[in-house]
């Protein structure tokens, strides 16, 4: 998919806020599209991951969605976003970085093609606890359902929803620790 | 776990919902007003002349420089806490209540006469003020910075900063219906060591508690 355009992302994650996750899920493959861009651009040379950030910067838009105010654009917060995640990357490896704005600017016009990357980062999941983790694998590696996912584990529909959310707040907060 | 199979269990995550930064803004705001208000009726209590004073200029201008503080200092942490947000438009605005400030204190330097300067900026008060304005800023204090690890800050030092100057100016504006001193002299001087010292907590603070 290539890269959507401000007015889409908006109207897809306005959506997938009332509760549609299907334009959630529409809405976060079209952004990680613009971050991989993003920070593909801004790594020039090794020492970091590029897709690292993208997961870290997918999962702060995550958590941190209710921050973004309806009714501005979703292009500036999301980049915001990537840049914070971006640097704290650099920090966190020991090196200093300069990000000029404008750089971002070029970056809303000319997406790049996206090509996924193969890599595994089963060390994000092997950290949580053995219940969230589980649950988090279900869903995520396995592609099941809440529904089958609490039939899978006999738990609940609520306790599988608590134990994804907790996961993924973990597996964000792991992230910043590495 | 490839990225595509994030986004999966974070689309199975959608429907939990966080209450929006705006909304918690607003409460946190309200709140902080009432456990202000309950912080400084408890502890001190208006002075027994605050309806009278309320026709002397010194004694108003003591709340038109401390909420202008509070005012500008919330609108900047509603931008802050909020990744992408402009804050050009706001930083500033809080310029405003110093500069009020200074021009009080011109006005007043012109009004009394300089024999008195001393003694009206020593005022009888100060340790109370400095006692006290951190005190009922404490608890508003704490609703910013949780606000703030609520949101999303990507410069949390200086939210931190304009959350501890919120509190200060929230704080002195309920101080300054106790204090006898009314002097802008008094207010610049010791007023604004106890929100320093409240803006720089918060500006420790914060990058260690808002981690996201």
């Amino acid at each position: 998919m290539n890269g959507r355009s401000e007015r889409e992302l908006a109207d897809l994650l306005r959506i997938a806020i009332a509760g549609d996750e299907r334009c959630y899920a529409a809405f976060l493959d079209g952004v990680s599209v613009l971050v991989r861009a993003y920070v593909r651009r801004k790594i020039s040379h090794g020492g970091v991951d590029p897709e690292d950030v993208v997961q870290e910067t997918l999962l702060a838009i995550h958590l941190k969605r209710h921050t973004w105010r309806p009714d501005e654009a979703v292009l500036p917060w999301v980049y915001a976003i990537a840049r914070f995640k971006l640097i704290d990357a650099f920090r966190r490896r020991g090196r200093r970085i300069e990000i000029d704005v404008e750089d971002i600017a070029e970056t809303y016009a000319q997406p790049e093609v996206e090509t996924v990357s193969d890599r595994d980062i089963g060390r994000a999941l092997d950290t949580l606890a053995p219940g969230q983790r589980s649950v988090v694998a279900a869903i995520s590696v396995e592609g099941r359902s809440i529904e089958e996912t609490a039939r899978q584990f006999g738990m609940n529909e609520t306790a599988v929803r608590v134990a994804l959310h907790r996961g993924l707040a973990a597996i964000a907060r792991r992230f910043g620790q590495d | 776990m490839k990225t595509d199979e994030l986004i999966r269990a974070m689309t199975a995550d959608a429907s939990r919902r966080s209450m929006p930064l705006d909304t918690a803004c607003r409460l946190a705001g309200a709140l902080a007003i009432v456990l202000a208000a309950a912080a400084f009726m408890v502890t001190l209590g208006p002075r027994p002349d605050v309806l009278a004073s309320l026709e002397t200029v010194r004694f108003v201008f003591k709340f038109v420089v401390t909420l202008s503080l509070a005012a500008s200092a919330f609108a900047l942490l509603r931008i802050l806490a909020r990744p992408g947000a402009e804050t050009r438009g706001y930083l500033p605005w809080l310029a405003a209540a110093p500069l009020l400030l200074a021009v009080a204190v011109t006005f007043e330097l012109f009004a009394v006469p300089s024999s008195h300067w001393a003694s009206r900026l020593v005022g009888v008060n100060s340790l109370v003020c400095l006692t006290f304005i951190p005190l009922i800023g404490a608890a508003p204090l704490v609703l910013f910075l949780l606000v703030l690890r609520h949101g999303a800050p990507t410069r949390p030092m200086l939210a931190g900063a304009v959350a501890g100057l919120l509190a200060g100016g929230l704080a002195a504006a309920f101080y300054a219906a106790h204090c006898p001193d009314d002097s802008p002299l008094f207010v610049a001087t010791w007023y604004s060591i106890a929100i320093t010292g409240l803006a720089v907590i918060g500006a420790f603070i914060a990058p260690r508690i808002v981690r996201w």
